[in-house]
């Protein structure tokens, strides 16, 4: 297969934007995206796009301009947009097109997500007695970790401040002023050991990249960014996953695990050459625990890590230089593109009060999300 | 009583005097809970599971979920999590008769059937009982 590089990166600015809708924020960020590749809509080839709440990714084009090339919509929750992006690259690598876009925007309403238990395969009494509830699962799963591996509150703690720190920062960002660990630590509990400031909030935004084959990177001059490896894996037996009223005895491997291998074998390196990462933090203890998933540190280091800064801006692997989920909320669909756009930022060396300082070569993006998948995108300089 | 409450669903606990959740074993000898329906359910068979296990996970919601949660109206906080029993499977459960404070991985916990609300019965696990 040949290389594949983004060549253009749009963002609809994250949070909340009343009285536009999730697909308008979509057609906003994908004619960013062109702005920044310098194209036109009739020079896109193919797209792949999608939202979790937001309807079909495909109506763009009246919008866009109907110029008919083929549109895919992509329905992969969480993944929708490592989905998109895996297919927009497969796409050109398997040399049918040479430009391609990946969209993906959302819009959810407040408050935590209600998941009906029949889209998930689970019986209605599972919903109906407050068990199938996202941010149980984040807690029940981080709540274990701590025991076993000696992770304190303060280092949950420590993962939302540096997110309001970065989010300050960036301008795509929902949560732009610092939060102090005093305030995190003794705001209300969500689910203990989760504050309400550990924790995303749905929310609205669209991300759009521009992916091209190398001929059209050097005819158009573009500033680009290779994609060394893109792989989406879905869970393993054994796993433990949201929305589960039973986990095996026979404890199993993790989406995370084969997702992140996967993506390091494709790339040919390891995670000891990321120079800077977006992790999944839906909330504190998911970034802490896909830290250790996806081979960064080991089980129970992340508390000298936190401690020490190692993931801050200025450290030795920056984590979620946007703010992650944390500072920018979670519209499901846009998501996992927005960490593969700020990779392509920090990259390019584009990002102002944040950029990751020496120049970064390697970044590296990872997405989990219900019913136990994960998207890996490793990007070079 | 409990016992004059309906169950919230059919088939989720046995009906004994001292009822067991229900689960369903695999011809591998694997168990799985809840017991499925349709052609899932075709090669299991029912599995009474043990009313005996240890904490494997814990936490407390502490706001009222959306729905598809159908709990009394007036909201209190309540304890879930995971109760591993041995050999079978870690079910996820409400914890009841506890505080928070009060919990630790790998406490012994017992299976209880519980009010959910007015009309309906639950299952949880408690904390075991000292003799």
């Amino acid at each position: 297969m040949r290389d594949v590089y983004i060549i253009g990166a749009g963002i609809h600015t994250f949070g909340r934007t009343d009285g536009r809708s999730g697909r308008d924020q979509g057609v906003y960020a994908v004619r960013e995206a062109m702005a920044d590749a310098s194209l036109e809509w009739s020079d896109i080839e193919c797209a792949y796009g999608g939202s979790a709440a937001a309807g079909n990714a495909d109506i763009m084009v009246n919008e866009l301009g109907l110029t008919g090339l083929p549109f895919i919509n992509v329905s992969n929750g969480c993944a929708t947009g490592g989905s998109a992006l895996a297919s927009a690259r497969n796409a050109i690598a398997a040399e049918e097109f040479d430009i391609a876009l990946a969209v993906g925007f959302d819009k959810h309403p407040r408050g935590a997500f209600n998941a009906k238990p029949a889209e998930f395969g689970l019986p209605e009494w599972y919903g109906q007695t407050g068990m199938m509830l996202t941010t149980q699962f984040f807690a029940l799963k981080i709540q274990r970790y701590m025991q076993l591996y000696g992770i304190s509150r303060t280092t949950l703690g420590r993962v939302a401040e540096k997110a309001f720190r970065n989010g300050e920062k960036t301008d795509h960002a929902w949560r732009r002023s610092k939060v102090d660990l005093e305030t995190i630590l003794n705001a209300p509990m969500v689910n203990d050991p989760l504050t309400k400031y550990m924790f995303c909030s749905p929310a609205e935004g669209a991300v759009a990249l521009i992916l091209a084959s190398e001929k059209k990177v050097k005819e158009l001059g573009a500033d680009a960014v290779k994609i060394a490896s893109v792989a989406v894996r879905t869970r393993p037996p054994g796993s433990f996953e949201v929305f589960a009223p039973a986990i095996d005895i026979d404890n199993g491997g993790k989406p995370t695990v084969l997702a992140s291998n996967a993506a390091f074998q494709a790339a040919g390196i390891g995670p000891e050459d990321i120079d800077v990462a977006q992790l999944q933090d839906t909330e504190s203890g998911a970034e802490i625990m896909h830290m250790a998933e996806n081979g960064f540190c080991k089980d129970g280091d992340q508390e000298q890590w936190l401690a020490e800064g190692r993931t801050d801006i200025n450290g030795k692997l920056p984590v979620n230089t946007d703010g992650g989920c944390l500072a920018c909320g979670e519209p499901i669909g846009a998501s996992g593109l927005r960490q593969v756009y700020e990779n392509t930022v920090q990259l390019r060396g584009r990002g102002g009060a944040r950029q990751v300082p020496g120049s970064p070569k390697t970044a590296y993006s990872h997405v989990y999300g219900a019913p136990g998948l994960s998207g890996v995108a490793i990007l070079e300089r | 009583m409990s016992q004059t409450l309906k169950p919230i669903a059919e088939g989720l606990w046995t009906s004994e005097a001292q009822p067991r959740l229900i689960g369903g074993r695999l011809p591998s000898g694997k168990i799985v809970f809840p017991m499925p329906t349709g052609d899932a359910a075709k090669e299991l068979e029912p599995y009474p599971l043990s009313r005996q296990g240890k904490l494997w996970s814990w936490t407390r919601q502490d706001f009222k979920p959306k729905e598809p949660y159908d709990g009394p109206d007036q909201f209190t906080p309540y304890l879930l999590g995971y109760v591993e029993l041995p050999g079978e499977i870690i079910v996820e459960t409400r914890i009841v008769d506890a505080a928070l404070e009060d919990l630790c991985l790998g406490m012994p916990m017992e299976f209880v059937v519980v009010p959910f609300d007015a009309r309906r019965a639950t299952y949880a696990f408690r904390p075991e009982k000292q003799s």
